[in-house]
């Protein structure tokens, strides 16, 4: 059990966009200023500051973290960079959380930024790399292969036809027509899912998130800093991370088992013993739509194979039993990768504190989760926010 | 108890070499991890709850270089991450790991390959600004020259100094079976080496190396289980300036001011110079020993310190009796980790030929490299 409690005081973002003009340190200043201000508070009071970003591939700079220091706020402070590909998002809130609960910090400011346009002629190409030197990269390996590979291999295990996955896109591309950063919102039918150009067959344009740039930051603090602030704090509740192998090729891709192990850890924190009840709505990574209903099944918010039937039957949807991607997600708002994951924890913030306007869901909610999904199909972070 | 809350238990490195023809960084990190196991004698499938792994894309020549931590460590669905840092950062999240009641046992990892870099200056010269600090066709480390020129100057201290520093360091390498830098030098040796970047010289500059470090930490309750000569980590911080070359103030090095005020107020540390036993310092070039050294608050003249034999392994305060970076090689995001791994050797009296006579309190200190402005200071002690 965790030493000290923590508590979530501010949260902010920045527009998400395909190019945006500004530069990384300057995203990463926007939404850090953001943050402080939701919070109320100014750069004095922050001891330390913790960085998400993926690739240094797609800045071409070499030790990104450090370059982007000073623009999210690290100037003269205890500050670190965490990277755990896809999964950093909701990995850098995880990383502040136990620099606040070990005692090493009252208030940490966790950051992530993404400027993925400054990769030409395509930012996928930062993805060439990912991949082992010996025994992939010969082979010209891109994402969209091997993510057609899991998402077909998760179809064929639960008999799960495209229109049933594609229902994913239309719920999350009109949830985020309610969000003021979002990039691909829209209002859109499974039939124009279905006919979108075939990218690598089964996964088609409207099945996927599109490349972004933008950033996103949360204020954590001691339970005894934010009583300071507010009555009524949000807390983190629990913390989970997992990495599987990385011979993906290896291992059955119809189930996250990485992710049901992050959950765990998270729920045991939390002291949850049935998520599918008791977890109020979620924040689960979607850059592909499968995966949200893949996710939804690491989690233990459906089980094997459910995940369909219940965005089908509408309980997903921002008025259903089990709201999910209320922010419109990823497929929505965008995909920066590190920012889109911390986007996802702003959104669980925003929820718990009636912030979220015209996103608010319906039912009264006390307890969010947010995850990610990354590295080579292999790892997964986990945060779960809650306030009484 | 303040101080004595987390330990290292176990340690491991693989061998230490130029190049390591025919062991992939897998198999360097998975000798060190084997060995750092059964020091601490755990069970990593069973007793382990977190690892930590520190390392850079570029020097990997991956893009996510977590993607490939877990294997060679037993981490495979485990709770894993990376850093981008030096692995003494990683054992600073490690410590953080435990105090926030993670687990009570974490393992670190920090490797190098450089070996298999073959554009070593051009990674070096992508971390600068890509707008403002590339100079195209200037190697990086001009920022070295520029930095060791104003600290000789403000400082007071020498060139002469500086090949004292080298003098000493690959010295004490020559009792350190790891190391594969160690010989015997005179200072114009030094001196009369080709120049990089006026003042710095070729051999005022570490050189590669390949290696790995596996270390495991545990809680007090654990380390008292576990082992019969726990080394605590008393204390550890780290720190960042800014990364615009511009607005540094070379020559301070801030990041060691900080990260070591904060640590030796953990550690109870008024006095460093006279509280602590030895010092294994980040020497990536012969001036930032100097440099750090006085940063610390080790010496106020650590030139005169140095040359008049005071930093020796027989001195008053011994500085890298291991060799440091320019005896044993320079290890990229690991070299933090070797300095840590010596001390722990050293602090538990198994130093082989090199062990000091007295040693049971000694700072480590890391810093990325140009050009960063980022450092981390730890106090381990085994008392």
């Amino acid at each position: 059990m965790p030493k000290r409690k923590v508590c979530v005081i501010g949260a902010g973002l920045t527009l998400f966009r395909r190019r945006l003009l500004e530069t990384g340190k300057e995203l990463s200043f926007e939404a850090s200023k953001m943050a402080l201000e939701s919070a109320g508070i100014t750069r004095k009071e922050v001891d330390s500051v913790v960085l998400g970003s993926a690739p240094d591939a797609f800045d071409g700079v070499h030790m990104k973290g450090e370059y982007l220091s000073d623009g999210a706020g690290a100037y003269r402070r205890a500050y670190s960079r965490v990277f755990v590909g896809g999964a950093t998002g909701v990995f850098t809130p995880v990383s502040a959380w136990w620099h606040v609960a070990s005692g090493m910090s009252d208030v940490c400011l966790a950051v992530a930024e993404e400027k993925m346009s400054t990769l030409q002629p395509h930012p996928a190409y930062a993805f060439w790399s990912i991949f082992d030197h010996d025994y992939e990269r010969p082979l010209g390996t891109t994402l969209l292969w091997i993510f057609a590979l899991e998402m077909r291999r998760y179809m064929h295990a639960h008999g799960i036809k495209e229109e049933e996955i594609a229902q994913v896109a239309v719920k999350n591309k009109r949830n985020a027509l309610d969000h003021p950063c979002a990039q691909l919102a829209a209002n859109i039918t499974v039939d124009d899912v279905m006919k979108s150009e075939p990218m690598v067959w089964p996964v088609k344009r409207l099945d996927v998130s599109p490349p972004s740039d933008g950033a996103a930051a949360i204020v954590l603090c001691s339970e005894e800093f934010a009583k300071k602030l507010t009555k009524d704090p949000v807390y983190v509740a629990g913390c989970g991370w997992n990495i599987d192998s990385m011979y993906w090729t290896d291992r059955d891709l119809y189930y996250p088992q990485y992710l049901e192990n992050a959950g765990k850890m998270a729920y045991k924190m939390a002291g949850i013993k049935n998520p599918r009840t008791e977890i109020d709505f979620a924040e689960v990574y979607d850059p592909f739509d499968y995966k949200e209903l893949h996710h939804m099944e690491g989690l233990q918010l459906a089980k094997k194979g459910e995940a369909p039937k219940l965005t089908t039957s509408g309980v997903t949807q921002r008025d259903g039993e089990l709201p999910i991607n209320p922010s419109g997600g990823l497929l929505g708002v965008g995909n920066p990768i590190a920012a889109a994951g911390m986007m996802k924890v702003c959104e669980l913030y925003f929820q718990l504190t009636h912030q979220a306007g015209k996103r608010q869901v319906k039912k009264e909610v006390h307890t969010g989760l947010a995850q990610a999904w990354g590295d080579l199909m292999q790892y997964s972070s986990v945060f779960i926010m809650r306030r009484r | 108890m303040p101080g004595k809350e987390v330990a290292i238990v176990g340690v491991g490195a693989s061998k230490f070499d130029s190049t390591t023809i025919g062991q992939s960084y897998k198999e360097l990190t998975y000798d060190a991890a084997k060995q750092a196991y059964s020091d601490a004698g755990v069970n990593v499938r069973d007793d382990v709850g977190s690892f930590v792994c520190c390392a850079e894309d570029f020097w990997e020549g991956n893009s996510i270089s977590d993607e490939y931590a877990p294997d060679q460590l037993g981490a495979k669905l485990r709770p894993l991450f990376t850093v981008s840092a030096d692995g003494l950062l990683g054992l600073g999240h490690a410590y953080m790991h435990i105090m926030a009641g993670v687990s009570d046992i974490v393992v670190v990892e920090s490797h190098s390959k450089l070996s298999d870099v073959e554009s070593k200056t051009m990674v070096e010269d992508l971390g600068f600004d890509p707008t403002f600090g590339r100079i195209p066709g200037i190697d990086p480390k001009y920022l070295a020259g520029l930095e060791m020129r104003r600290y000789l100057e403000e400082s007071g201290n020498t060139v002469e100094d500086c090949a004292a520093v080298v003098v000493k360091n690959c010295e004490n390498a020559l009792k350190n079976d790891l190391a594969t830098y160690g010989s015997s030098y005179s200072k114009e040796d030094i001196l009369q080496s080709e120049e990089v970047s006026s003042p710095l010289k070729k051999m005022d500059i570490s050189q590669p190396c390949d290696g790995s470090v596996v270390m495991v930490l545990a809680s007090a309750a654990k380390a008292s289980k576990l082992s019969d000569n726990p080394i605590w980590i008393s204390g550890i911080s780290w720190f960042s300036d800014t990364p615009n070359v511009e607005e540094m103030d070379l020559g301070q090095a801030q990041y060691a001011i900080n990260s070591s005020r904060k640590a030796f107020q953990m550690a109870r540390i008024l006095r460093p110079a006279d509280q602590l036993d030895f010092a294994e310092i980040d020497d990536t070039y012969s001036y930032k020993e100097l440099e750090h050294m006085e940063a610390l608050g080790l010496a106020k003249k650590a030139g005169r310190f140095v040359s008049t034999g005071k930093a020796d392994r027989d001195g008053a305060l011994p500085v890298n009796p291991s060799g440091g970076s320019l005896g044993m090689g320079y290890f990229v995001e690991a070299s933090g980790l070797v300095r840590a791994y010596e001390s722990v050797l050293q602090l538990r009296g198994k130093a082989g030929k090199g062990q000091l006579s007295k040693a049971s309190k000694c700072v480590v200190q890391s810093w990325r490299g140009i050009p960063t402005q980022t450092g981390v200071t730890a106090v381990l002690t085994s008392r």
